[in-house]
């Protein structure tokens, strides 16, 4: 029986893809499972180190207690709810003034011919050389000395120049054809209104897009909130973790930990699973 | 409604002059082409007169107005692109509308003039789709209709058909034409088509080089093409060119074929001199007795006419065309003869024609 | 480069750009001078006065053989993170690529770890391998290995790897699936009426082709792992133990932060802006040359 041999051969071959595929999905999506389950039960199973694979009981527990209180068992954190809106706060402002920065200058370089016109162009273009990273100390001297420490205008606008979103518009309205500004002067609009009128409609999708990475990359900030955030009220939840985390013992409040996690995850993967669409295009596009 | 007036109008880029120096008066109403082949500068006039390009010299009028120092939207003009140039954000009507709305039209007028322009050109049903969900004829009806509701002092049309295939071209072309007769208002019409120029225009401004070449109507630049280049330029296939050398007598025309021709009027200035000698392809005739002798190389049939590829003794091309089915087979000699009328001489040196 | 419609306003310009300007020279331009600035001076202890002394922060900060160990440890790290992240995603994205049923939800399933931040991955980890409360950590150490990244080193610079690969694999799987579309099917077709074998098809002609793609992602990859990955690190070791797990943009943020050492930390900044300086440039040279090319 040559032929079966063979056809089953072949769906063996047929089959390895979709095991490869499915152990990386299983490889991504263990950690976060793990994590799920034990916000799911109290801090003493977890520790004890025992923690089962399926749910427990004191979820709504966990989550309220971590969403409203300052204090657990054992730690004193501040509560998810500020932290939670700290994040967005500067998600939110990160991503649309990123934005709305980036599509007027873009809009300049594009649409005028002026005076020192490539200077400005170049020195956008360098900052995509300078992550905050990099410049971080002088940096934060420059916020301290203006005042702006622990204040929302010093946690953001240090973030907010990109070079990427604003290359990205003006390689976008260099494809907008030059008939159509034609026609626009013609019907008698003038260099704002045809803004307003035809260039923002028209870059609705990568607005869209660019939010979408912005807003990650604004709710994901690290090193930055570490240094001009002091006091708990300016907290984002991405710090608050592995602040309430401190030196990983045993004996802390994990399942606090874990709902916090949990919280701390929803809204960009949310952001990304439901725009994923316009979050792979602008992210491929951004980058070339 | 208004008259368009070019004064010695011209255009440079640096040092490089695009535009040397055009004269033209249009009259209110008409429908003026400006014909050339690409890089002649008709667009860049047609946008000159938009208000597009700047003016490096002279003077445009509309109505009467010197428009020079003026905004295109100040010019009460409307343009009709190659490409459309339609909001492709907006709906059918708000593309139509977004001039007017600009302008602080009231919002029923508004209504009113767009709905008279998508009545003319039967966009009734379309008007509140996308410009992506319509065909090209469509879009540049939409474009037109643009222009329409403007009501403006003159229309500019930039190659408005040369995006669309050849049957749709056709279509539109008569569609324009009779959207010209209705309304009657004073059109500057860039194209490169010498049919598109020939059907649609009052008077054609032929272009070459940033000059006219001629002005006149469509019969008269084929009849009397005024310089080498309109000759060339206009009809299709395009003119005979030969050298010729006007006999001492003043009454032949000698070809280096050996051929002599008669002149068709006498020209005592040309006398022994060296000539151009245009003939149109359509006005050579099989003739028993003709003066030219022709050796067949192709014959093209194409049904109603049928063009010859022939070669003279001397080794010259000369095509004819040929009305009904081919009467000849290649390799075979053909005589022809060309009538003192078809006759066109030009100066070798400036290609001006030498008038008659 | 430049449009030839543009709009004539004189003033307008300018205003549109002046947000930008001014926050790319208040919070980029400026501290990247401040911190050039910095590196070639020597403050006293009150932080009253300075001295110019050329480079001898440079020279001190590479002579530290602490420094050194740093460079060491960050080398090892961005090159493990670079290369597993994308081994693993080319590998994911070729098999998603090929014309199977379910494709679409696959993708789904592997691009939203994009979303995580660095530290939150690092979080999920230390959730898991933590040798006291975590599942994988405790079964280790009962099958008896001594597992417990908190005390060892090299089991800390394991870990804060297979983190920071861990998270940065959507983003490459990603790209290379982007960058496997763009292949012409016709292509791939020809190769395969050639008679190529589907292995041979991939390493003589996708491969081959994906290397743009390729070469940006090994470029973006080192970049992340040398400053995003912070987050990872101050999650997870905080550099420890011991200085196991320090990179250099940790090192900056222990110099200059924690220590205080403003002329030390800013010529460790300067070294790095060389380094991004030189990785963009290179970046540039190499796409300007696709351009080209192609």
């Amino acid at each position: 029986m040559r032929t079966d041999e063979s056809a089953f051969g072949r769906r063996l071959m047929d089959a390895v893809p979709h095991v490869v595929l499915i152990l990386g999905v299983l490889i991504f999506a263990f950690p976060i499972y793990i994590t799920l389950i034990g916000s799911t039960w109290d801090a003493g199973t977890i520790a004890r180190g025992n923690l089962p694979l399926t749910p427990g009981g004191e979820m709504l527990d966990n989550y309220a207690r971590a969403w409203n209180e300052t204090r657990g068992d054992r730690i004193i954190h501040t509560p998810v709810r500020i932290m939670m809106m700290n994040s967005l706060i500067m998600a939110l402002v990160i991503a649309l003034g990123k934005i709305a920065i980036s599509i007027i200058s873009a809009y300049a370089v594009a649409f005028f011919r002026f005076p020192l016109r490539m200077v400005f162009f170049w020195m956008i273009f360098i900052t995509l050389m300078l992550p905050v990273e990099v410049r971080i100390i002088p940096t934060y001297e420059v916020v301290a000395n203006m005042g702006l420490i622990d204040t929302y205008a010093g946690l953001t606008i240090p973030l907010i120049a990109s070079a990427t979103a604003t290359l990205l518009f003006r390689q976008f309205f260099l494809t907008i054809p030059d008939e159509l500004v034609e026609a626009a002067k013609i019907d008698g609009a003038g260099a704002l209104r045809f803004f307003v009128d035809v260039v923002l409609p028209l870059s609705r999708t990568n607005i869209a897009a660019l939010f979408v990475i912005l807003f990650i990359y604004g709710w994901n900030q690290y090193l930055w909130p570490l240094l001009v955030t002091n006091s708990g009220d300016m907290e984002t939840v991405v710090i608050g973790i592995t602040k309430m985390i401190g030196n990983g013992e045993a004996a802390t409040d994990w399942d606090l930990i874990m709902a916090t996690t949990v919280l701390a995850m929803l809204p960009p993967v949310a952001v990304v699973v439901l725009m994923q669409r316009w979050f792979v295009k602008g992210l491929v596009d951004s980058e070339k | 409604m208004a008259t368009v007036d070019l004064n010695r109008v011209r255009k440079s880029y640096g040092a490089v002059e695009a535009i040397k120096g055009i004269d033209i008066a249009v009259a209110d109403g008409e429908f003026l082409v400006l014909l050339g082949p690409s890089g002649c500068g008709k667009s860049t006039l047609l946008r000159m007169v938009a208000g597009l390009e700047s003016i490096t010299g002279g003077e445009i009028a509309i109505g009467g107005r010197v428009v020079n120092g003026l905004e295109p939207k100040d010019r009460d003009i409307a343009m009709v692109f190659q490409n459309y140039a339609l909001y492709p954000h907006m709906s059918v009507f708000d593309n139509m509308a977004y001039g007017l709305k600009i302008r602080g039209v009231p919002k029923a007028e508004i209504q009113a003039r767009v709905a008279k322009a998508a009545e003319i050109l039967e966009l009734g049903r379309f008007l509140d789709r996308r410009p992506s969900q319509l065909s090209g004829g469509q879009r540049q009806r939409v474009a037109m209709g643009r222009a329409i509701v403007r009501e403006p002092a003159a229309f500019l049309f930039d190659e408005p058909l040369s995006n669309l295939d050849a049957k749709l071209r056709t279509q539109m072309r008569v569609e324009i034409k009779r959207l010209q007769d209705r309304l009657g208002v004073t059109s500057l019409y860039v194209t490169h088509d010498q049919v598109e120029a020939m059907t649609l225009a009052d008077r054609i401004l032929v272009m070459n080089h940033g000059v006219a070449e001629q002005v006149g109507t469509p019969l008269e630049v084929y009849q009397r093409p005024a310089s080498l280049f309109v000759a060339g330029f206009i009809g299709s296939p395009p003119m005979n060119v030969l050298d010729a050398h006007v006999e001492a007598d003043g009454r032949t025309l000698a070809l280096p074929c050996g051929a002599a021709l008669p002149l068709p009027h006498p020209q005592p200035a040309l006398n022994g001199r060296e000539v151009k000698l245009g003939i149109r392809p359509e006005h050579v005739a099989v003739s028993a007795d003709g003066a030219l002798s022709v050796t067949v190389d192709l014959v093209e049939a194409l049904g109603a006419d049928t063009v010859v590829y022939g070669r003279l003794p001397n080794g010259e091309a000369l095509l004819v065309r040929m009305a009904g089915l081919p009467v000849c087979r290649e390799g075979e000699t053909l005589r022809l003869d060309a009538p003192p009328p078809a006759l066109h001489l030009f100066d070798g040196a400036t290609g001006r024609r030498l008038e008659d | 480069m430049q449009r030839r419609v543009i709009f004539d306003n004189k003033a307008l310009p300018y205003l549109l750009l002046a947000p930008q300007v001014a926050v790319t020279l208040i919070f980029f331009i400026w501290p990247a001078a401040q911190a050039v600035w910095q590196s070639v001076h020597l403050q006293d202890a009150f932080g009253l006065r300075s001295q110019f002394v050329w480079f001898e922060n440079f020279e001190a900060v590479l002579a530290d053989p602490n420094y050194l160990d740093t460079v060491r440890v960050t080398a090892v790290f961005s090159l493990s993170v670079t290369a597993l992240s994308m081994g693993v995603a080319l590998l994911l994205a070729v098999l998603a690529d090929s014309r199977i049923r379910g494709a679409g939800a696959y993708k789904t399933l592997l691009i939203w770890p994009y979303a995580l931040a660095p530290a939150v991955a690092a979080v999920l980890w230390m959730f898991i391998f933590n040798p006291e409360i975590g599942l994988l950590g405790r079964a280790l150490n009962d099958l008896g290995y001594a597992w417990d990244y908190r005390l060892n080193g090299e089991q800390a610079l394991t870990m804060v790897i297979l983190a920071a690969s861990w998270k940065q694999v959507s983003y490459n799987f990603i790209f290379f699936l982007a960058g496997l579309q763009a292949i012409p099917r016709s292509v791939l077709e020809a190769a395969s009426i050639d008679g190529a074998s589907a292995v041979r098809r991939f390493w003589t002609i996708t491969f081959p082709l994906l290397s743009p793609t390729t070469f940006f992602l090994l470029v973006v990859d080192v970049v992340y792992a040398f400053f995003e990955t912070f987050g990872t690190i101050h999650a997870l070791t905080h550099g420890g133990p011991g200085k196991s797990t320090e990179t250099l943009i940790y090192r900056v943020y222990q110099d200059g932060v924690i220590n205080n050492d403003l002329g030390g930390s800013s010529a460790q900044s300067v070294i790095l802006m060389v380094i991004v300086i030189a990785l963009t440039a290179i970046q540039f040279r190499f796409v300007e040359r696709k351009v080209h090319y192609s």
